[in-house]
């Protein structure tokens, strides 16, 4: 079985584009990924790409080349880059291809997403009621957790706090203003006990990917950093998921947590060897949770973490140094990749001034969507 | 003495698990294929809430004809130890919380419950 790398990384910018159409974003992402690896699209051998409301990603090529390539949609909710990532991984692994681009970009119109109760297997009457909102979710879960473990809402505002933080020092990002804990705290409740500004929104953007045999990474552009460990899961029984009309008794279980395993047990380390990562943001309550869901904290310590400001770029685990989902927004497709980007970006040392000191090797990302689907991914130089 | 409602639910055949809504199979803990018809038990706890504060988009939400107010997202834990989703009708969103009994009230729709009248608040610590 091949090793695998990252030979190259690309991004459009995040945020309101109004000139730009979603498939735009997605070719400045893919141009991007193509001129860090140092190649052309004729180099590309297979493709994996998607996104949630941007159209079809295989559609992509009268843009950017008519080269008889497979291309296949990826559509996996909010872990689609993950998904595209995890499938051109094992293309690259099995021989398939030796040159793969993952692709994932959206453009989301404003306000909620409002998915439809039939494309979820659930009734009608399910959102006619107004249950179909994926922030009532994250707002559950996370209200259970607070309950549960002493999480306390202004640790909630930290994070989002952090995440603007990062964002303001981040040029790719959405959001550019930051935001103390206080005005995340009186920015108004959404979906208690989640404010305003403590969500993520819907927004616009495009990430790439290039993948390529290790033995062969060091003749491309820009320096490789290795794949050690990439999984997609889905959920078990007993998971507490988006849209889930019930739950069963017992102790919940985490779909991240069996990714997350999958991908230390490929690598052959463990959470504590990472030195930056990257864990879906949703909103500030996602990012609490899928610490310990990861495995890099205890359930509770999250409380000490964020006051001892070990999450931010210069405590001892830096986490969306560059914003996040909150400051760069959810586009379902890019997401995903937009995480790669940031870590391959840290381990190269290229993050500039939100680059996370004494020289980091070891990366992790992690991405969850619905109906119960997490990608995670180890990255090493 | 109020007649309590229930909840059309299965039981697998084979494990015992009592799963909600009524479907036909397989049992999603034990995938055995036999599950019979039965009535869950409706009452229960909050385990948890959200306030619904902004409308949700329509098409899918129907906003009542009154106008759209803020409601009461639960999951409500039975005595059978699962949780069910539903909507808390008649609650100070401001008041509700984890611990408090409910009763079920409808399943027209969604899951709906009221607060009981002797719930004067759950544990929130």
């Amino acid at each position: 079985m091949t090793d695998v790398s990252i030979i190259g990384v690309g991004l459009s910018r995040f945020g309101r584009q109004p000139a730009l159409t979603g498939r735009q974003l997605a070719v400045q992402a893919v141009h991007a990924a193509l001129d860090d690896a140092g190649i052309a699209w004729p180099d590309v051998q297979a493709a994996y790409g998607g996104s949630d409301a941007s159209g079809l990603a295989d559609t992509l090529v009268t843009d950017l080349g008519l080269t008889g390539i497979p291309f296949t949609n990826v559509r996996n909710g909010c872990a689609t880059g993950g998904s595209a990532l995890v499938a051109g991984y094992h293309a690259i692994r099995s021989g398939a291809a030796d040159v793969v681009l993952a692709l994932g970009f959206d453009k989301h119109p404003r306000g909620a997403f409002d998915p439809m109760p039939g494309d979820w297997g659930l009734p009608d009457a399910v959102g006619s009621a107004g249950l179909m909102v994926t922030t009532q979710f994250f707002a559950t879960k996370i209200q259970r957790y607070m309950h549960d473990h002493g999480i306390t809402s202004a640790t909630l505002a930290l994070v989002a706090e952090k995440a603007y933080h990062n964002g303001s020092i981040n040029p790719s990002a959405w959001r550019r203003e930051a935001l103390t804990a206080a005005e995340v705290l009186s920015s108004g409740m959404v979906n208690d006990p989640l404010t305003r500004f403590m969500f993520c929104s819907p927004g616009e953007g495009g990430a790439a990917v290039v993948l390529a045999p290790s033995d062969r990474a060091g003749r491309f552009a820009s320096r490789p950093v290795r794949i050690r460990g990439a999984v997609t899961r889905t959920r078990l029984f007993g998971s507490f998921e988006v849209f889930s009309p019930w739950l069963p008794p017992g102790e919940l279980s985490s779909v991240s947590t069996l990714a997350a395993h999958g991908a230390f047990e490929m690598a052959g380390i463990g959470p504590e060897e990472v030195d930056v990562a990257q864990l879906q943001d949703t909103d500030s309550g996602a990012e609490i949770m899928h610490l310990s869901e990861c495995g890099f904290c205890a359930d509770g310590e999250q409380e000490k973490w964020l006051r001892d400001r070990a999450t931010h770029i210069g405590g001892r685990l830096p986490v969306n140094t560059d914003g996040g989902c909150i400051a760069n927004g959810e586009p379902i497709g890019a997401s995903g990749l937009r995480q790669i980007h940031e870590v391959v970006t840290q381990l190269r040392g290229g993050a500039g001034a939100r680059q996370v000191p004494n020289g980091p090797k070891v990366g992790f990302t992690h991405v969850y969507g619905a109906p119960g689907v997490s990608a995670c991914t180890v990255l090493a130089v | 003495m109020r007649q309590e409602m229930g909840l059309a639910a299965v039981r697998c055949m084979s494990c015992g698990l009592v799963a909600y809504p009524a479907s036909a199979g397989p049992c999603l803990r034990c995938t055995a294929s036999a599950l019979e018809p039965v009535t869950a038990t409706g009452d229960g706890t909050i385990w948890s809430y959200t306030v619904q504060r902004f409308a949700p988009k329509s098409p899918p939400y129907e906003i009542p004809a009154d106008g759209f107010q803020p409601f009461v997202v639960a999951y409500v834990e039975t005595a059978d130890g699962i949780r069910i989703e539903g909507i808390v009708d008649g609650a100070d969103p401001d008041q509700v919380r984890i611990g408090q009994l409910v009763h079920l009230t409808s399943t027209a729709d969604v899951p709906r419950y009221r607060i009981a009248d002797d719930s004067a608040g759950g544990r929130n610590d």
